[in-house]
């Protein structure tokens, strides 16, 4: 069984269709790339993946483990294993991120019905996976994201995508903003993260990131479609062309 | 038991209520004539309602409509049931006075304890010598309602150069039902003392009573004071309460106020600064569900150049629950270097909660810095969702950036464990909504 399956998914967005008719599907283990022009409705299917309200599902379905995921609100998605690493993480202030960390994960494993972490194994394992993110203590005592750089936004989705351990990560445009370095901390505690039983949707707008997570198969998103996917080489063949000769096609 | 009803034109019913408790009021002929001029002055004003100024939001002859008559004296029974509200509700460490039903209960109290750090005396015994505690300006209708009917309270002296060693709370515990408790106290801080004073209102298993407290408080010169006050009152109760404030030169002054209960509350602070170099931080929480009307007003007075006051008040409304915040903040003309300002927000849960937020400053002196922001709304959903989507169920996403929101108030107070217990107080209150 597929892990993920979206089926001629349409989408409204106030009244103006989005998504019209969109089909993907993610295999354990697989790593994807959906590559597509500003505008063509990547973020407005991450959004709906992760339960985004504000989005009309007017036709279609989402399938996840075989289950319906449209049918499940946003924290029930979560902990089913469905994780979506923000284009741009909100920041909260007031709520330290040591905190936050600790209330979702024991929710998730809750949902679960699973037993809390203990003190001790929660925080070995933050310290664990933020040493290796280069991610400093001092951090995770302040409000979430707050005022942290772009690059320290990221990392701190990837920590998160670390310690809640989903099976399926959605990164939405992880290399915005960040410079070389930045990227290359953030795209390691990815590939780190990869494994036979997880996989990885990787949106960007350039093939840059591309570089550094290396994806089984890339798609070409244009106008609320798929119109095209392949290997990898089709995202170096993007970055050549660029996305014009796909325009027409959608 | 009849009930007395307190509306205007209603004499003879007003009257009852203050005949039927005379023969329980502590004081001397001297102070019964003091009360019985306090009672002539409540029965001309009647309850206050929406067309005084002050009370404009808080309307209590629609709100409450009748005043109760006085809780019987505490028999052994209603003692054994605070006793258990004292052990729910104490603070680790601090030294209890309790009050029950309106009467001091020394069983309860940790006089012996208190007495080598502070003068302690009830209002009941002060009151035999000397009726100067019933005086209050009393134009406010509650206040002289207060001052005639109070039963008892705590009257405290903490001496010059006084660095007490625990906080003192005082207790007001409930347990007769429909009716009411009048208690009002003295807290007197010498020079160069440090305290803290803590005041909890709860119920032990009483309902729809109502509370009418006072207090009068002074902060000598150089001291450092924390005055927290936690009202948790049962959620069918009344609590009118009036703080009278004044504050010396040098002194470091630290006021909370957190609404947790009652139907109807309302507390009033009056807050003079009456000498140069004094900061005052006055900052409170509402927390309100239901149909609860929560009201905190407070007047800081300026009297003197040189000050700083900081106000925070938060409220966090739900259902169809109503917090009303007025903060007056006056500069008298000599009042040069005057810093002060104040932030009100409030955060509404559901779309029939309502806030009144009432800003306003009054300033006679030319030199100054003063300024108030007032803001409402809801959570904001792209925070909500980025919570939901890491897993949090609705409740506890909301019940995560309301602690947030609140946490801006409550951050002001210094003590660890008592910050730590008032969050406390305020995860509970989360809990009841989940
Ligand atoms: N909340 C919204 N309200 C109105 N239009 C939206 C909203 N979100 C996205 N859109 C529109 O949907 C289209 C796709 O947007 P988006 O999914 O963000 O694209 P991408 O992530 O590929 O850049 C755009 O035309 C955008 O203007
Ligand atoms: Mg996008």
């Amino acid at each position: 069984m597929p892990l993920l399956e979206v089926k001629d998914l349409k989408v409204r967005v106030e009244e103006r269709e989005i998504l019209h008719g969109l089909t993907l599907t993610v295999n354990e283990g697989e790593i994807h790339a959906i590559m597509g022009p500003n505008g063509s409705g990547k973020s407005t299917l991450s959004h709906v993946i992760a339960g985004k309200p504000g989005y009309e599902v007017t036709d279609g379905q989402i399938l996840f483990k075989g289950e319906d995921l449209l049918a499940m609100a946003p924290n029930e998605r979560a902990a089913k294993g469905v994780f979506l690493a923000f284009q741009y993480p909100v920041e909260i202030p007031g709520v330290a991120t040591m905190n936050f960390l600790r209330t979702a994960l024991n929710a998730q494993r809750k949902a679960r019905g699973e037993s809390e972490y203990s003190t001790p194994d929660f925080l070995k394992k933050v310290r664990e996976v933020s040493k290796s993110l280069n991610i400093p203590q001092d951090m995770l005592k302040r409000g979430v994201n707050v005022g942290f750089s772009g690059g320290e936004k990221k990392r701190n989705e990837v920590l998160q995508m670390a310690l809640f351990e989903p099976s399926l990560c959605i990164l939405d445009e992880m290399d915005s903003g960040l410079d070389i370095d930045a990227l290359r901390i953030a795209a390691d505690g990815v590939n780190a993260l990869h494994s036979p039983k997880r996989a990885m949707v990787v949106i960007t707008h350039y093939q840059r990131l591309l570089n550094y997570i290396v994806p089984d198969i890339v798609h070409v998103m244009s106008k609320g479609r798929v119109v095209k996917s392949g290997g990898k080489e089709l995202a170096l063949e993007l970055e050549a062309s660029g996305y014009a000769q796909f325009e027409d096609a959608a | 038991m009849n009930v007395a009803v307190a509306k205007t034109g209603n004499g003879r019913a007003v009257s009852d209520l203050f005949a039927s408790a005379e023969g329980r009021l502590p004081g001397s002929p001297s102070g019964i004539a003091v009360r019985r001029e306090a009672f002539e002055t409540y029965e001309r004003l009647g309850l206050p309602h929406r067309r005084i100024e002050e009370w404009k939001y808080t309307d209590l002859r629609a709100l409450v409509g009748e005043v109760l008559p006085l809780a019987a004296a505490p028999d052994a029974a209603a003692l054994k049931r605070a006793a258990e509200a004292v052990k729910a509700h104490a603070i680790a460490g601090a030294r209890k006075l309790v009050l029950v039903d309106g009467v001091f209960a020394a069983d309860l109290s940790d006089v012996k304890a208190l007495a080598a750090e502070a003068g302690f005396r009830t209002l009941r015994e002060t009151l035999e010598k000397d009726a100067g505690l019933l005086k209050t300006a009393a134009t406010d209708a509650v206040i002289a309602l207060n001052a005639a009917m109070a039963t008892d309270g705590v009257v405290l002296d903490i001496a010059d150069g006084a660095q007490l060693s625990a906080p003192i709370q005082i207790i007001h515990i409930a347990t007769v039902a429909s009716a009411s408790a009048f208690t009002r106290s003295q807290v007197a801080i010498g020079k160069g003392a440090r305290a803290t004073i803590i005041e909890s209102f709860v119920a032990a298993g009483a309902k729809a009573y109502q509370v009418n407290d006072a207090v009068l408080l002074s902060v000598g010169d150089n001291s450092d004071v924390a005055h927290i006050r936690l009202m948790d009152d049962a959620p069918d109760a009344l609590n009118v309460t009036s703080h009278f404030v004044t504050i010396g030169a040098n002194v470091k002054f630290n006021f909370f106020n957190m609404t947790t209960g009652a139907a109807v509350s309302r507390l009033q602070g009056f807050i003079t600064l009456a000498g140069e170099g004094s900061e005052l931080s006055a900052n409170g929480v509402n927390l309100l569900q239901n149909t609860e009307h929560g009201d905190t007003t407070l007047v800081v007075d300026h009297a003197v150049p040189n000050c700083v006051s900081r106000e925070v008040f938060r409220a966090v409304i739900d259902d169809r629950a109503h917090s009303v915040f007025q903060g007056r903040i006056i500069v008298r003309p000599d009042a040069q270097k005057t810093d002060g300002k104040m932030m009100i927000r409030a955060l509404l849960l559901s779309d029939e909660a309502e806030a009144d937020n009432k800003p306003e400053l009054e300033i006679f002196a030319d030199d100054v810095s003063c300024g108030h922001g007032a803001t409402a709304g809801a959570l904001d959903d792209s925070l909500l969702f980025y919570l939901k989507a890491r897993g949090l169920p609705e409740k506890q996403a909301q019940a995560l950036l309301i602690q947030a929101f609140v946490g801006e108030a409550i951050e002001q107070i210094a003590d660890d464990d008592l910050r730590e217990h008032v969050i406390g107080i305020a995860e509970r209150w989360l809990e009841r909504r989940q």
